[in-house]
Formats: C-alpha cells, structure tokens, sequence
C-alpha cells in the first residue's frame, strides 16, 4: 500500500539547525544583501512569518496585485523592449531609433542632453561643451520634428525622460503631433516629468521644488484631460537608487514622491479615478537578485493599498502600479566591461520575474562613454533571449509561494511603510525634499556602500577581486565637437526667422499662465508652434518662480 | 624653537557643468574630510569662473573637479586656464567622471594632475592627494 505523503517535517528548524551545524562552518560571519539586510540562511514554513495567501497575494491581475498587473502577463504579451537612446544631432538620434526599432525594439525613449534637461538652448553659454553629449539636443519645435522624422506617433509609443523642463518637451511634442493632424488622443507614451525625485537625487532643476511640483502636476492634469493614452508622470525611483539609495529608500521614496502627486491633484481638485490610471513608475533593478524580485512586488501591493485606502480610489486602474525598469547603470564596471554583459542580464532576469511592463537593459559600454550601436543592440538581444529562450515568461509570477522571496516581499513592505509614515510625519514629501530629508539619508548609505567596497567587504569582481593585469578595450562611441556647433547654429538661424508678432504675443500668453497660476500647457503647446524656445521658457520659469540652488550638502 | 603648524590640506571639490551626478563628488569630499583635510563643496551646476573663484576665496592648494556629461574636454581646461590667468597655477587640479581613456591623456597634457575614473576607491584617491599635495605650513 502506498503510504500517504508527510505534510510535516520529521524535525523542527531549530533540531535541523542543532543537529547539522555542530560541524559546519560558513563563510563569513554574516550574510547580507546589496541593501545592507541582514538574510536568513534558510527560509520554511516556520519562519515565513505572517504569510496570508489571499490577503498578500490574490490572483495576477487583481488587488492588490502582488503576482503582477494583468490576468495573463507575459503569456498575454511581452513586456515593451525600451532601449533610451539619444546623443548628437536630432537627425543623429533619429537614425539611432530607427536602427532600433528595424532591430525589434517595441517603443522608443528619448535621451536629451543636459541643456535641454536644465533649460538652456544650444546656443546659450551655459550649454558650451554640453550640447548633444549626453542625450539629443532639442531646442525647437523643428528639433523635435527631425527627431520623430518619419515615425508614425500614432503607433509608437514614446518615452520622454526630461523633468525641469518637460512642459517644453511635452508642448513640442503636442504641437509637433498637431501639425502632423494627429489627435492627442491617439498618442501613447510617457513623460518622465518627475520634480520630486530631481531634488532627490537626479538634481536637475530650475526653480524651487514648490512651483516645480506645480508644473509637473500641470502635465498630469492635461494629459489626463487631453491626451488621455499618454502618461503624463513617470514616477521614477532610478535616480534615487543610482545615487546611493537602498532598495527600500528607493521603494519608499519613489511611493511618497507618488503620494505628493496625487495630494497636489487632489488639491487642484482633480478626480482620484480621472488621473491616478495614468500615474506610472520607474525603478532601478540592481544586482541582488532577490531583494529586486521582491521590491517589484511589494511596490505594487503598497501601492494598491494607498490608493484605496488613503485617497479612495474606486477604479481598480488606479491601484495599479505598472512600471518601466531599468538596469542599474551604477553597477557596471569600467573594468573589463565584457563582464557587464553578465550583469545585465542577471538584472534584467529580475526585473521580468519581478513582473515589470518595459524594460531597458544598459550597454555594457556605459561606464566609458554612450553606447555604440553595437554595444546597444547585445543589450537589447538580452531581452530577446530572456523573452523567446528562458522559459520564463512562460508561468505568472513564477516564484510566488517561495518562502524566501514571500518573507523578503513583506520585510521590505514594512520598511518602506515605516519610511513612508516617516515623511508623513515630517509633513509630506514636499517639506521632506525641502528639509533635505531623503537627500541625506542617501547620502548616508552611498558612502557607507563604498567604505565597504573600499575594505573589500563588498566585492566589484574585475575591480576590487578578480582583477586583469591586462586591461581590455572595447569600442567607444565619440560624439564630435561639430554637433554642438550646428546645434548651436541652427537655433540662432531659428530664432532670426520667427514671426516678431507673433512670438511676442505667445511670449507674453505664457508668462501670465505662470503668474496667474494657470495650467501652463495650453499655452506652451500655442507658443512653441509660433517659435518660442526651450530656453525661452524656461527664461519665464526663471523670472517668475524663481532659481533653485543646490545647498551643497555632503 | 617651536614647529611650524602643519595646516591640513585644503581642497575644493566641484562640479562644472550642468549634471547632477554628484554621487562621486560627495563620496570623495567625505573620504578626504574623514582624512582629515578641509574640504569645500562647491554644489552643482558651476561655471568654471564660479569655480575659479570659490577656489581663491577658499585660498585651496587643490581643486578636484568631477562630471559625468561627456563636457570634461571644454570645461577642465578652461578651470586650468582661468586659474593660471589668476595667477593661481600652483593650485593642483585633479579629476573624475565618466572620461574616455583618449580623453585622460589629452586632459594631462593641458595641466590636469590625475584623473580618476570609474572603479577607483576613496582610498587610492586620498593617498594621491596626500602624496600630490603639500599642506602649507
């Protein structure tokens, strides 16, 4: 006769543990992760800790959305292949698209260089050395056209990752849409538009983070009553892990920048259901491979919780939290960058176990310059292989019920909450940012991280173990000097030709709808169409809400 | 008779240009500090006029300039060359970021003193200033 199978365990955790250790040695006296979590050596039934199935986890696609957003995820369709691309010229940058959707990348994301993303046009004295280096240069209207030369933006959907000034960028692209006889209604795709996080971390600014806010949260109102497929917010928690953060502050931060959202719409009289669908996420995917899987997973469940619990929402679309990811660009190595192919991978393995709706995978080449066309085509063939060769996509949410990975999902909720109440009771995050709060806190923990990596407590294979005598090169992409100077020439030459008049007249429309505390958009989308620049904005931004300057602190 | 006062070393660490990637900066003026030197940090988003400046208000024998956006080749030479124009050529001017290997070499030749890239540890860079860098007396 067949004997039943055991339910049980013959021994409980703490005889196995008695019994098989006596004579076991491990390798270091402690275990922890990239977050500086101290990890159990072994995860059972017995300490999982509260583990509710039905509270905690429910069904893929229902609250609170633990086992991922849809019913069917990557069995019902992939996740979008976002690569973020941008250096040069627009035509430069137009062609670099192009060559990455011919490759069977599924979106585009936009990378602008640090003019655009400060305010400045190419032919400001600020942008000297800057201009197309480190994104796209897009000054204009007609910069953003040859961008988007030839790509149908009724059917690409299209990242923009620019903050500051992402009422330029998101007006320039309206207005360009409008030209072209495309309705708003049809255009998909997601402004990053994030002001919290820049203050955070990112620190791209130009005035203080009140006024800022407003202006993001402007963005949210129009897209959410005009272009209702665009993502008016990307609420990204990349920069902040990249600047030092913990997987939970990361966690913690990027939700409470989301909650000063939402309180700001709220204030403005918005409708919870009417904006909060549209409210979408960022997060980095670093190198612990767990404590990633789980922060994806516990980032949806909080976030569903907020949305009901706190602000009310009714519509399920509200409590949802879909996310783009990103590989951790901080943890490439400038050392044999080959390796950084490895890490990639690993990385994007869990952000896709994690449940993510688009990702973009790092090149491995990014520690030394932008990436080269070749060096950007192995990253995106990464998450080709990940998709069509794994297996992977294959079950939902395929490591739900690991006792490991469930206890490390509620450990890292009840940090981030216990964070999340922290701001809370420092009055918002708004007045957190003001104060320095999180700015510090992540401050704190980056140089904690490097002291460690220093001691060799932490070890960077090819950089503080496994080192080469002989370094290996790799092709770099060089962006010449030339782009800037024409750059620079072509918005001269567009500032000579604009209609006096009607420059004027747009000119003055947008600054009353700064001074009047009107949403800016309506005005900005008319004003760049009659020429008004990037930097010219921004001229009015600086005049009437003022200059944000970095306190410095270390 | 009584030992001249050793200062410490002072040094000002700064971000030129327009990026906000001031991981590195902030990492290296707290390793340099907890070394026992006066570190000034200057913040983000500096001219290399407000650099030059804030370097001869502070009276620094060393400048430690860090960028990640690619502009190192405009703004680490003009920082040399306004500092000479100040008559301050004798303030040691050392670097990081994201910088191409070509790039090092040529940024050597234009009277930047070392360049540390991604990978170097707060310790190396603390011992080369050590070693580069004389505290006045």
């Amino acid at each position: 006769m067949a004997s039943k199978p055991q339910t049980r365990l013959s021994k409980s955790y703490a005889e196995w543990r008695s019994q098989s250790h006596a004579s076991q040695k491990e390798r270091k006296d402690q275990f922890t992760s990239l977050s500086f979590r101290k990890q159990p050596e072994l995860v059972t039934s017995e300490n999982i800790g509260a583990f509710a199935e039905r509270e905690q986890l429910g069904y893929p696609g229902e609250f609170p959305f633990t086992r991922g957003v849809q019913p069917t995820m990557y069995r019902g369709r992939l996740w979008t292949m976002r690569q973020f691309a941008g250096f040069g010229s627009p035509e430069d940058t137009n062609r670099r698209f192009k060559y990455l959707l011919a490759h069977g990348q599924t979106g585009l994301s936009t990378a602008f260089d640090m003019p655009s993303l400060m305010g400045y046009d190419a032919d400001h004295a600020k942008s000297r050395g800057e201009v197309g280096r480190e994104g796209v240069s897009v000054s204009t209207i007609e910069d953003m056209e040859r961008l988007f030369d030839g790509i149908d933006l009724a059917q690409v959907t299209v990242s923009m990752t620019i903050n500051c000034t992402a009422t330029a960028a998101m007006a320039m692209y309206f207005a360009m849409a409008r030209r072209r006889g495309i309705s708003f209604d049809q255009l998909g795709g997601t402004i990053q538009n994030d002001m919290f996080k820049e203050f955070i971390a990112q620190k791209e600014w130009i005035c203080p983070p009140a006024p800022a806010v407003k202006l993001a949260c402007d963005i949210i109102q129009y897209c959410a009553e005009s272009a209702p497929k665009f993502n008016g917010i990307s609420i990204s928690g990349y920069h902040i892990r990249e600047a030092g953060a913990t997987a939970v502050q990361e966690l913690a931060f990027t939700l409470a920048d989301g909650v000063g959202y939402v309180e700001h719409c709220l204030a403005r009289g918005m409708k919870i259901d009417d904006f909060a669908p549209r409210l979408s996420f960022f997060f980095d995917v670093h190198n612990d491979f767990f404590e990633e899987i789980a922060k994806f997973r516990a980032a949806r469940r909080i976030w569903a919780k907020l949305m009901r619990d706190r602000f009310g929402a009714k519509s399920e679309r509200s409590m949802i939290l879909r996310t783009h990811a990103q590989t951790a660009g901080v943890s490439l190595t400038a050392q044999q960058p080959l390796n950084n192919v490895a890490r990639v991978a690993i990385q994007a393995l869990a952000a896709v176990l994690g449940g993510v709706q688009s990702l973009h995978t790092n090149s491995m080449d990014e520690t030394l310059s932008l990436p080269t066309e070749g060096a950007a085509k192995v990253a995106l063939r990464t998450q080709q292989i990940i998709a069509e060769e794994t297996g992977v996509t294959n079950v939902i949410d395929p490591l739900g019920g690991s006792y490991y990975v469930e206890r490390l999902t509620n450990e890292i909720e009840a940090e981030a909450l216990e964070y999340i109440a922290k701001i809370d009771a420092l009055g918002g995050m708004l007045r957190a940012v003001e104060t320095g709060f999180p700015q510090k806190e992540i401050a704190e923990a980056s140089y904690r991280f490097q002291l460690e990596v220093d001691a060799r407590e932490r070890s960077i294979v090819g950089v503080n173990c496994y080192q080469d005598e002989q370094e290996q090169e790799i092709p770099t992409l060089k962006v010449d000097f030339e782009a800037e100077k024409q750059q620079a020439d072509k918005v001269r030459a567009f500032k000579a030709k604009r209609d006096r008049v009607r420059l004027e007249k747009a000119t003055a429309e947008i600054r009353s709808a700064c001074r009047e505390n009107r949403n800016v958009m309506p005005a900005l989308i008319d004003g760049v169409d009659a020429g008004v620049t990037l930097g010219e904005i921004s001229d009015i931004y600086r005049e009437v809400f003022g200059v944000y300057t970095d306190p410095g602190l270390i | 008779m009584a030992q001249p006062t050793k200062h410490p070393i002072r040094v000002l660490i700064a971000k030129p240009g327009l990026d906000g990637h001031d991981r590195g900066a902030k990492v290296v003026a707290r390793a340099l500090r907890d070394a026992g030197m006066e570190v000034i940090y200057t913040g983000l988003h500096q001219t290399p006029e407000m650099i030059v400046r804030s370097a001869l208000q502070e009276d620094v024998q060393a400048v430690g300039l860090s960028i990640l956006s690619g502009a190192h080749m405009t703004l680490f030479p003009e920082v040399i060359e306004l500092l000479k124009k100040e008559g301050a050529a004798d303030v040691v001017v050392f670097g990081g970021g994201i910088i191409p290997k070509d790039d090092v070499e040529k940024l050597k030749q234009q009277g930047v003193k070392q360049i540390f890239l991604p990978g170097a540890s707060t310790k190396e860079i603390v011992e080369w200033v050590k070693a580069n860098i004389s505290a006045r007396t």
